[in-house]
């Protein structure tokens, strides 16, 4: 047996200090989604866990007067669709955190625990990225911020130091015209995991693609910020041409693994075809249709 | 191990149990407190057999631990009937014999009651995509999609 213990701090200091004392075999329990399979299936086996759902900070969703939000990084997959404006203003950062797992799921699964999960098929993350999403961490030494592009560094690594604990994601406000979407390739309609997923983060201003940014999971060890996707759409009124260059850069920005859910070749085929259809949706979205 | 004095509702009821920091909300219902309705299916959160709501929101009990539970209301399979007067979902599943093996059956029901309290008027599609995270291997579906929809029906009705 193990001599596991668990806490349910109130304050965040409390949790990082317990975060930290607890060392490697400490965990943080956010939904819990990914570290309850874990100890099931003998994969880790916490020294403590701290659980973070009774931090205010860690748990609340708030609008900021300049139109920007600031979400917990516990905040509940169901929690987050039920708030009255976020899903408006984000619906791709919001349809990717909602396509994790069922709805028993979306009652725990959060973007924090999504995206220190560390999985380059995240279905939380390529949005994020595409966003500009800052996520902000506390840890033993204070507080910092880190794009959430920086966040993964590999399969189950990210760029948080030992002790630090995930807070809160900071999104931007966002210009008139301005929309994203996500969309994800599983050979199901429900409850896999994705071969690739693609968010699409669009500004556009009298059908012209102003500000672009293209976010790629699932085919490279970590979720991709294409920049070069975000180049060929910018200044396009997204004709073929543009979208054709943009998919290119997608298929080209991919580096995934042969497994069971796809080839190597099929993904990086699919990697472009869902730029295309993901910046269309966002397209529509952003010019209010 | 040094084990946890937890105080929760569970159906209603003011419940106190021990529990090991690591032990799952579903293991303390099923060994613990005797409420064997709840299944364990696969024990990661696939299969839906083990779904309760914990103040008010859909989840698997397999993936809370019990030592979560402290200061919140947990409805489970157990608390659906009135006494011996079954939900309509619950009187439904029988009479249009939504049900084959039955390990399904407690998590179908209680995923469906969670979505009639929040849409009383679903379309059959939002009654799938709602019950896609509660698996079976008997029925194919069909018959239980439909107990749903007729109970859903017959609510609006009564209403």
């Amino acid at each position: 047996m193990t001599d596991t213990q668990y806490m349910a701090p109130q304050t965040l200091d409390e949790a990082v200090t317990a975060f930290a004392a607890g060392g490697e075999a400490a965990r943080i329990l956010a939904g819990g989604t990914d570290l309850l399979v874990q100890m099931g299936a003998g994969m880790v086996n916490p020294g403590v866990i701290v659980d973070v759902k009774k931090i205010t900070e860690l748990n609340s969703i708030e609008e900021t007067a300049d139109g920007g939000f600031v979400v917990g990084a516990a905040v509940a997959g169901a929690v987050l669709e039920e708030h009255p404006t976020f899903g408006k203003v984000w619906p791709g950062v919001l349809e990717g955190l909602n396509l994790i797992g069922s709805t028993q799921i979306q009652g725990r699964a959060s973007l924090g625990g999504n995206l220190c999960n560390g999985s380059p098929a995240a279905d939380g993350v390529p949005a994020m990225v595409a966003a500009g999403a800052v996520l902000t961490v506390q840890g033993p030494n204070g507080r910092r911020d880190i794009p959430v592009k920086d966040v993964p560094t590999g399969p189950g690594k990210t760029s948080l130091a030992p002790g630090e604990i995930a807070v809160c994601f900071t999104f931007p406000p966002r210009p008139a015209g301005s929309s994203d979407a996500y969309l994800r390739m599983i050979p199901r309609t429900e409850m896999d995991i994705a071969v690739v997923g693609v968010g699409v983060n669009l500004t556009m201003k009298d059908g012209v693609c102003t500000d672009a940014s293209v976010g790629l999971g699932a085919v490279a060890p970590t979720v991709l910020l294409v920049e070069d996707a975000a180049k060929a759409l910018i200044g396009s009124k997204l004709d073929a041409a543009a979208l054709d260059a943009a998919a290119a850069a997608c298929s080209a920005a991919c580096n995934p693994i042969d497994d069971k859910r796809g080839t190597i070749a099929y993904r990086t085929k699919v990697a472009g075809v869902l730029l295309k259809r993901t910046a269309a949706i966002a397209a529509k979205r952003a010019a209010g249709v | 191990m040094a084990k946890l004095h937890i105080s929760t509702t569970i159906n209603g009821e003011p419940t106190e149990y021990l529990c090991a920091p690591d032990e799952t909300m579903l293991d303390v219902l099923r060994n613990g407190l005797g409420l064997t309705g709840s299944k364990e299916g696969c024990g990661s959160g696939d299969c839906g057999a083990c779904s309760i709501t914990m103040d008010g929101r859909l989840v698997c009990a397999c993936l809370v631990l019990a030592a979560e539970a402290e200061g919140s209301e947990i409805e489970t399979i157990e608390g659906m009937a009135d006494g011996e007067a079954l939900h309509p979902l619950q009187q439904k599943f029988l009479e249009m014999a939504a049900l084959q093996c039955g390990i399904c059956t407690p998590g179908m029901l209680v995923a469906a009651k969670s979505l009639l309290e929040q849409n009383p008027n679903p379309t059959e599609t939002e009654v799938r995509y709602w019950l896609a995270g509660n698996l079976c291997r008997c029925t194919g579906y069909d018959k239980i999609i439909r107990a749903v929809m007729d109970t859903a029906a017959d609510m609006r009705g009564a209403a």
